[in-house]
């Protein structure tokens, strides 16, 4: 199974299917969605089929494929999926039929706020939305699967692209100012990124011309370069940078929470849940292998931005009124935990931090669900609009609390293997850093049920909140798959983790960093070097 | 090295553990999924499977009988959980001596209190959600017990709060339940950190989390003081906060929101006691450290006394329970801050106070249940003729914490005075006052609640607005009672009579060296403690059933200054209140400030400056300048000091 072109497949087939839904005419807007629907599932499908034939212990990129595309300047279309990439490419893959049944009823406008509402609606395309969103899944996994660094920068712009249109043509109804803000914001923010990247990415050409003979583009060839620390440090800049907007990271998020509140849930959910863990991905896939030597040395700074980065979004959004504004800090916390637990440069930091991606997709994107369904029912993303209304959506509030106990990091759910992994993985190298940033689960319990009480406890608030319904069939059928894994991945992570692992210790290890061992070694732990299949 | 090391690998009926966990779990899933439909009979299949698990309990009890004295320790891998190279942790399962007690008492009380709810909430119309969700409990409860490693031990920690978070906000369009319900969670998350850190510090220590590998550790001596007694405080925390001890013992009396079962079987008698589980299970840890256990002594010397002198002042009958379980706890605390000393009597009290207290909490319901929910016992009275089946059992209860011999209450809580006695030294007789005082204390606010609400004078009336027709409750209610007033009664008894517990728990916790000199003769001690208990009995009795009661309390003017305090609960939530929250508050208003005019501010400014967003932009930043400068200064102040931080090690 493993010559079988796998990731090539799952780049043509959205790709072919986003022409096809953008032909649909208007009239038609069912047929879009259904075909669009149909693909993503067979999208999903296949990249489940691909994690089975992926063989963990293997070193090495695996599907890979290379085609010579700009021969001049030594560009290669060249793809492959190792540990890291595959689970998030399996991330995307599994949200985004999620989104496309969530914005079933959404896109054309609000289904029930009627008044205000109706010709705004006539003017949005289904079609193109749902076009957009298979170029999008195009980007997402095209950026995962790229082993040339030139074409990760060709499909980390591309995503752009879609992203804008969904958050400028599809956001907040009602808010078109602030949306095209928003829009613009995010554009900008990730373009000014983009141009650093690409100023690196130059120059890592540059180096391989210097020290090779001919340039290349190559991950793999580049990270056996022996690039001087000076230029190392120039370089991680220009990445780190890039990267920490993209994921974001503090002081970098600013434009989170406005993109976060324009858009529409389904762009939200893979704005947050997939997108940004571009630039956690980058942290770990670039940044780490390419610059081991910067790496080391700005690893203080990192780790400082992140913990600031958890408190900081922690409070701010135990601070915020809007539902979606407040699901975005939240989203800063747990970025800072997946920063923290990469640049601990442990693998079970590391290893934890992979994992929090996924993990942080469900839960984030569960939550943006049911804070989607909620605004689609009373048109307000106000929490002062709300209060009381598990008495008339029970199901909807107990998912609610479940993506927020997601969120917290409960255990039992899946975000506790990943937060508590990030945290001891930091506990064994800084000792100090671990301490203050558990402290943030104290604030993750008051943002979540903080939200929870004053939205779906207490009396029922408002007169009209009476006749909202509970969720649909069609909710449930959204909600559900994401419910079950968050549970699944909670109690049994260790296929998950048995992908992952093999690939961070050796992405580590190649890097010159071993775990700290325990400072009073007992019963010797059996230790998995040998196991993790490392690289050599 | 006291302690047997190896566990026994599960075959036999030892192989059935797993069940004791996963029948109250399916019962929580088909409630919860099913919905509605299973509303008819959701009741029964949530007791069914408490029951079910309770008989599963009894088997292994008595499986473990038959084994030798000590081997009586089995382990159940179930599946790797968390496996990520030198971080290895199962899903794996411990019977010994002490958590089958556990299993015994949550699974048994468990059951009768399912059977109570029955009646109890019989006119709910969301019955079948709270027999799922205290299934749930049983389930995470459970686990936390049975855990045979700290993560597991943790998780099962953290889902017995979600148990008693969703059950204290059952009604939960009452906004003091769902206030109180986060408030619990808060500060159990609070004391979760530590126990969070603990688990951390035994990793980065020993590589493991396994009790096996961390206790043989321990024992050996081969963990440096300092580690060990940071390992042990951090514990500490994490048990003061779920169990309510100070200094966060503020959330307890506000779960009594929750209804009354609940108050019963989680803030009484099972998880408020987990932080007395977990000291006696990491018993191997605090024997090595005097300093942890000199903290953890003063905690629960102290919350004693706490706990007492605020349930004096009360007059909800369910508040009054709570600082009486706050109170009892800390005479748990005491005992296994002891030492190999009191390990076994802490365990002891514990099982003993789940009969009584649970039994106290189910009379309590029972009386509130007859009187339409009224919970101030100013508005009770001479309810003894009326209810004679929660009069007696309550009654027995009532005469077993307060140290009636031969009741439950007087073995065990007198073997604590008499263990701090003999702790020798000032902080001996410190501790030993302190355990003696609080004997006294009880004494007096439980003889003023028993009498105020069963016997004096009938301060309600069957005519008028408020009317309440008291009558005796079904015997689906009583039922359940009676055996909890039987072991009340006689289970003291029967775990210090000829050492039973103590020789039982003891390959676990240790042999308990029984101090070679008396501070007093037990003799002496156990008159002067009876003495006690009978002067704040005497004095109850005179200023609560010789006067009568006053219809409503006197204003706070005409009382003294420490029954204002007491009222205030001591000041705990205006501290909680003035420290924490108040200025969370204002730095969450700050930030929120500073994150849209300034860090945001700094970035459109910049844009703006270097090519101009849009005239709009350049408009909005200018006259922000100082607040760009103040966000710059505050993020860099951050920054460097989080890198202090990384740099600390």
């Amino acid at each position: 199974m493993n010559s079988f072109p796998w990731l090539t497949v799952l780049l043509i087939v959205p790709a072919v299917a986003a022409v096809v839904v953008m032909a649909v005419p208007r009239r038609f807007a069912t047929v879009a969605k259904q075909i669009t629907l149909a693909v993503t599932l067979v999208e999903f499908g296949l990249a489940l089929l691909a994690t089975i034939a992926y063989e963990p212990s293997r070193a090495g990129f695996q599907f890979a494929q290379k085609y010579s595309w700009i021969r001049q300047f030594g560009v290669s279309y060249s793809v492959g999926a190792d540990g890291i990439s595959l689970v998030l490419i399996l991330l995307a893959t599994l949200l985004v039929p999620v989104v496309v049944l969530a914005s079933w009823d959404e896109v054309a406008g609000p289904a029930q706020a009627g008044a205000g509402g109706a010709d705004v609606v006539s003017r949005r395309s289904v079609s193109a939305f749902f076009a957009l969103l298979l170029a999008l899944e195009v980007g997402m996994i095209g950026v995962f699967a790229a082993t040339d660094v030139f074409l990760f920068y060709v499909f980390f712009e591309a995503m752009l692209i879609p992203m804008y249109f969904l958050i400028g043509s599809y956001g907040a109804v009602k808010e078109q100012a602030q949306r095209s803000y928003a829009a613009v914001k995010f554009l900008l923010y990730s373009l000014f990124g983009g141009l650093l990247m690409l100023a690196a990415v130059i120059g890592l050409y540059v180096v391989s011309a210097d020290q090779l003979g001919t340039g290349t583009f190559d991950f793999a060839t580049l990270r056996q370069l022996d690039i001087t620390p000076g230029v190392q440090k120039l370089l991680f800049l220009g990445f780190f940078i890039a990267f920490a907007i993209k994921a974001p990271l503090f002081p970098f998020h600013t434009w989170l929470p406005d993109a976060g509140a324009q858009s529409p849930t389904g762009g939200a959910i893979l704005l947050v849940g997939v997108l940004d863990k571009v630039g956690t991905f980058g942290l770990i896939r670039y940044c780490i292998p390419l610059f081991p030597d910067a790496s080391s040395y700005f690893a203080p700074m990192v780790l400082a931005l992140a913990v600031v980065g958890i408190f900081y979004g922690a409070l701010l959004a135990i601070g915020q009124r809007d539902m979606k504004r407040l699901v975005a800090y939240t989203s800063l916390a747990h970025f800072g935990f997946i920063a923290m637990g990469t640049f601990a440069l442990t693998s079970q930091g590391g290893t934890g931090a992979v994992l929090y991606m996924v993990n942080h997709g469900l839960s984030t994107g569960l939550l943006f669900l049911v804070v989607g369904f909620l605004v689609t029912r009373r048109g307000s993303r106000d929490v002062s609009a709300y209060g009381g209304m598990a008495k008339v959506t029970p199901v909807l509030a107990g998912v609610f609390l479940i993506a927020g106990l997601s969120s917290l990091a409960l255990p039992g759910l899946n975000s506790f293997v990943s937060e508590f992994l990030v945290l001891a993985g930091t506990f064994t190298r800084y000792r100090a850093l671990a301490i203050v940033a558990t402290c943030g689960i104290v604030l993750a319990a008051i943002y979540i049920l903080y939200l929870f009480q004053r939205t779906m406890t207490g009396p029922l608030v408002h007169e009209q909140a009476k006749g909202v319904l509970d969720l649909s069939v069609r909710e449930k059928i959204v909600v559900a798959p994401v419910v079950a894994l968050i549970i699944a991945l909670g109690v049994y992570p260790k296929p998950l983790i048995d992908i992952i692992r093999p690939t961070v210790t050796a992405t580590f290890e190649d890097a010159g960093h071993t775990d700290p061992a325990p400072s009073v070694p007992v019963n010797a732990a059996p230790v998995n070097a040998s196991q993790a299949g490392g690289h050599s | 090295m006291p302690h047997e090391l190896q566990y026994a690998p599960a075959v036999g009926s030892f192989s059935l553990m797993w069940l004791l966990l996963v029948l109250p779990l399916a019962g929580a899933a088909i409630l919860l999924l099913g919905g509605r439909r299973t509303d008819r009979w959701g009741h029964l299949l949530g007791t069914a499977t408490a029951a079910t698990s309770f008989v599963v309990a009894l088997v292994l009890f008595f499986a473990l009988l038959g084994r030798s004295g000590d081997d009586r320790a089995v382990s159940q891998h179930l599946f790797s959980w968390i496996p990520v190279n030198s971080f290895q942790v199962d899903a794996g399962l411990l019977f010994d001596q002490l958590s089958a007690l556990f299993v015994l008492l949550i699974t048994g009380v468990g059951t009768l209190i399912h059977v109570y709810s029955i009646g109890y909430m019989a006119h709910d119309p969301a019955r079948r959600k709270f027999f799922a969700y205290m299934n749930l409990f049983l389930a995470s409860m459970l686990l936390l017990v049975l855990g045979d490693n700290f993560l597991v031990l943790y998780a099962g920690w953290e889902l017995v709060g979600l148990s008693s978070y969703l059950l204290i906000k059952f009604w939960e369009d009452k906004p003091a339940a769902a206030t109180a319900a986060n408030k619990a969670f808060y500060m159990n998350r609070v004391g979760d950190v530590g126990l969070a850190l603990a688990v951390m510090f035994m990793f980065a220590t020993v590589g493991s989390t396994n009790f096996d590998t961390v206790f043989g550790a321990a024992a050996a001596g081969v963990i440096g003081y300092g580690t060990l007694t940071a390992i042990a405080l951090l514990l500490l925390l994490g048990a003061c906060g779920k169990s309510g001890q100070f200094p966060l013992q503020a959330w307890l009396p506000d779960a009594m929101e929750g209804p009354t079962p609940i108050s019963a079987l989680i803030h009484a008698a099972t998880m408020v006691t987990a932080g007395v589980y977990l000291i006696a299970r990491a018993n191997p840890i605090f024997t090595e450290t005097q300093a942890a256990r000199t903290v953890v002594v003063i905690i629960g010397a102290g919350t004693i006394l706490i706990g007492c002198v605020i349930g004096c002042a009360y007059d909800d009958i369910k508040k009054v329970l709570a600082y009486s379980t706050v109170s009892q706890i800390g005479y748990m605390f005491l005992a296994v801050g002891l030492g190999p000393a009191g390990y076994a009597l802490g365990i002891m009290h514990l099982l003993a106070h789940g009969f009584f207290k649970a039994g106290l909490f189910l009379g309590s319901g029972s009386v509130i249940h007859a009187m339409n929910g009224e919970q101030d016992m100013r508005k009770y009275g001479a309810l003894w003729r009326l209810m004679p089946i929660t009069w007696a059992t309550f009654g027995i209860c009532y005469l077993a914490i307060i140290g009636v011999p031969p009741l439950s209450g007087f073995f065990t809580k007198d073997k604590i005075i008499e263990a701090a006695f003999d702790k020798g030294g000032t902080s001996g007789y410190l501790l030993g006052s302190a355990a003696l005082l609080g004997a006294g204390i009880t004494a007096f606010y439980m003889t003023r609640l028993f009498l105020m609400t069963f016997h004096g004078e009938r301060r309600w009336s069957d005519t008028g607005p408020e009317a309440r027709h008291p009558h005796e409750s079904p015997t689906v209610m009583t039922g359940p009672m009676v055996p909890l007033a039987i072991g009340a009664a006689v289970a003291g008894g029967l775990f210090v009579l000829g050492g039973s517990i103590q020789n039982w728990l003891a390959p676990v916790v240790g042999e308990s060296v029984e101090a070679g000199v008396h501070t007093m003769s037990p003799a002496v001690l156990t008159a002067l403690t009876l003495l006690v208990a009978a002067g704040g009995f005497a004095g109850a009795y005179l200023r609560y059933q010789l006067r009568p009661v006053d219809a409503v309390a006197r204003p706070d003017a005409e009382v003294g200054l420490v029954t204002v305090a007491a009222r205030r609960d001591l000041y705990a939530n205006t501290f909680n209140e003035t420290v924490f929250m108040r200025p969370g508050q204002y730095a969450t208003r700050f930030l929120v400030w500073l994150d849209t005019v300034g860090v945001d501010g700094v970035v459109r400014g910049t844009a703006a400056a270097v090519g101009g967003l849009s005239g709009r932009l350049r408009r909005t930043q200018t006259g922000f300048v100082r607040s760009y400068a103040l966000s710059m200064l505050g993020g860099a102040v951050l920054v460097v000091g989080a890198l202090y931080l990384v740099k600390a090690g």
